[in-house]
């Protein structure tokens, strides 16, 4: 390699001792600062409150097509960040990004502007993105004949994947990578996995990731659960989306987005962060077994190895937040893959449910659910999972927390389950943060 | 329709694709993008809307009619009046 005009030679086992030194002390990532909208709050302290307090967010929502259907809206305003040309032209997922990695910023302290936006990333886990914009556009051509000339020359650039990280890059002056990471309903815990292998290949120094969905603006994503008889139906919309009960009846969908600053720890300690927690371990992996089905077996796989990668064993979780959806199936194979892991044996392990109030956030669950956690650290609470009237007993899990919130005796780690379909799971752990 | 009835048409179609500008003082002889933030994606808009909202379509080469207001007007008014408008 050359330095300085010398050539510099190294050994064989010198290079493979500074890649071995590389990857085996890895830097430690933490979080900085926390950006969100969901469908029952529009920052962290509502979020939280309203979780503590038992106040779901789902509402009637005329969907096109298919009349008034049950949907988790979000009530932030565009037009804090964005221009109103800005939101006309571009994509409410857009908007979402945009207003989750502002108030993330904010919420980090950082100086931005003295940041160099070459080394910032974006990383946004998303389920899908494009179907919101191609359906409005063939309903506009509809009107008129479905005559293409009609067709919008936004089409493009608002369908494609990169779309909401994109937005995010125009809206902040981002010039490091920007980019979406599709990954289902485990794409929310994706971004911030992503950002994390990022930061630590040195690939840039300061993340803005998590999830994002506006999945509520397409009725093909309406339609298609209720095609699969996995769509909630229920006379009291707050009472719609409830993981684990007996008269679970399908999925509330929601939209919304969860979006977090992820610095290296020398980096956040050197300009005096605030550190929410850190990131402790993570996996991802792949069913390989059926297009919508989960598979339990891979999905404790997924759980053993993120723990195993910790350096942490089952009974050091405190808070396991599950993925449940509502669906009669997948509730119970979500819970077969938690007790074969964490059985009998971890009296200390507390489990709840974040979907019970808002729904399937879709791209933005994972992160969304993570962060309604993330106060635990501190107030030692665990947030319930409610709307459980009559517990189904194929979902009955040791410290199952029902319809209140429990006081525990400590809170130091936090796992994050997010599975999606053709049968990829993520699960991330967050640890309190220690010196 | 007059010269300036057709300038207020392009007007309302601005009004809708940069809703943030302040059009209350357009001047009509200037070129609407030395006045307005609009960009290329913008005029593509009032093509699209002029062909959406009253059957009007501009041709490419024609695009630079649509420079300033007196030009618009110059150049839209006699396809109003084509159209019966």
């Amino acid at each position: 390699m050359w330095r300085g005009g010398s050539v510099v030679l190294l050994s064989a086992a010198s290079c493979l001792a500074m890649t071995a030194s590389f990857y085996m002390t890895p830097s430690r990532i933490v979080i900085t600062g926390i950006g969100l909208t969901a469908p029952n709050g529009n920052s962290l302290a509502e979020f939280r409150q309203n979780l503590l307090n038992g106040v779901a967010g789902v509402e009637r929502m005329e969907i096109r097509y298919m009349g008034t259907q049950l949907a988790g809206v979000c009530h932030f305003d565009p037009l804090k960040y964005q221009k109103k040309k800005e939101v006309r032209v571009g994509t409410r997922a857009g908007s979402i990004s945009i207003y989750c990695a502002r108030e993330a910023l904010a919420d980090s302290g950082v100086a931005w502007d003295s940041i160099p936006k070459d080394r910032v990333g974006i990383y946004i886990g998303c389920t899908e993105h494009g179907n919101v914009e191609t359906e409005n556009e063939i309903y506009n051509v509809s009107k008129f004949n479905y005559d293409t000339k009609f067709w919008s020359h936004y089409h493009n650039p608002r369908t494609v994947a990169n779309n909401p990280a994109g937005e995010a890059s125009l809206n902040l002056g981002v010039t490091g990578p920007a980019y979406t990471i599709g990954a289902a309903c485990a794409a929310g815990n994706m971004g911030l996995i992503h950002a994390a292998q990022m930061l630590r290949l040195g690939e840039v120094d300061f993340a803005i990731c998590g999830g994002v969905s506006e999945s509520i603006h397409t009725f093909g994503i309406f339609a298609g659960f209720k095609s699969q008889n996995a769509l909630a139906t229920h006379e009291d919309p707050q009472k719609a989306s409830r993981p684990f009960d007996l008269a679970r009846n399908g999925i509330v969908i929601s939209e919304g987005g969860a979006l977090y600053t992820l610095e290296r720890l020398e980096d956040a300690q050197a300009r005096g962060a605030k550190i929410y927690g850190e990131i402790a371990g993570y996996h991802v992996n792949s069913d390989a077994s059926d297009y919508v089905l989960p598979n339990p077996t891979r999905q404790a796989e997924c759980v053993r190895a993120a723990i195993k990668r910790a350096g942490l064993e089952p009974h050091d979780i405190h808070i396991v937040n599950t993925h449940a959806t509502a669906t009669p199936l997948g509730d119970i194979q979500e819970c077969e893959a938690i007790r074969s892991v964490f059985g009998e044996g971890c009296p200390d392990t507390y489990i709840n449910n974040t979907k019970s109030f808002i729904g399937h956030a879709m791209g933005a669950a994972g992160a969304l659910e993570l962060a309604g956690n993330l106060p635990s650290f501190d107030d030692k609470v665990v947030h319930p999972t409610i709307n459980v009237d009559n517990l189904d007993p194929q979902c009955a899990l040791p410290n199952l927390v029902l319809n209140q919130p429990k006081q525990v005796a400590r809170v130091d780690t936090i796992l994050n389950n997010s599975f999606g379909m053709l049968g990829i799971n993520s699960t991330l752990i967050v640890r309190r943060f220690a010196a | 329709m007059t010269k300036d009835e057709c300038k207020k048409v392009v007007l309302d179609i601005i009004a809708d694709i940069a809703p943030d500008e302040d059009l209350s003082n357009v001047k009509p002889d200037v070129r609407l993008r030395d006045q307005l933030q609009l960009d290329s994606m913008d005029f593509l808009d009032i093509v699209m809307e002029l062909r959406k909202q009253h059957g009007i379509e501009v041709p490419e080469k024609d695009y630079i009619q649509l420079a300033s207001l007196d030009s618009c007007a110059e150049y839209l008014t006699p396809k109003f009046t084509a159209l019966g408008k």
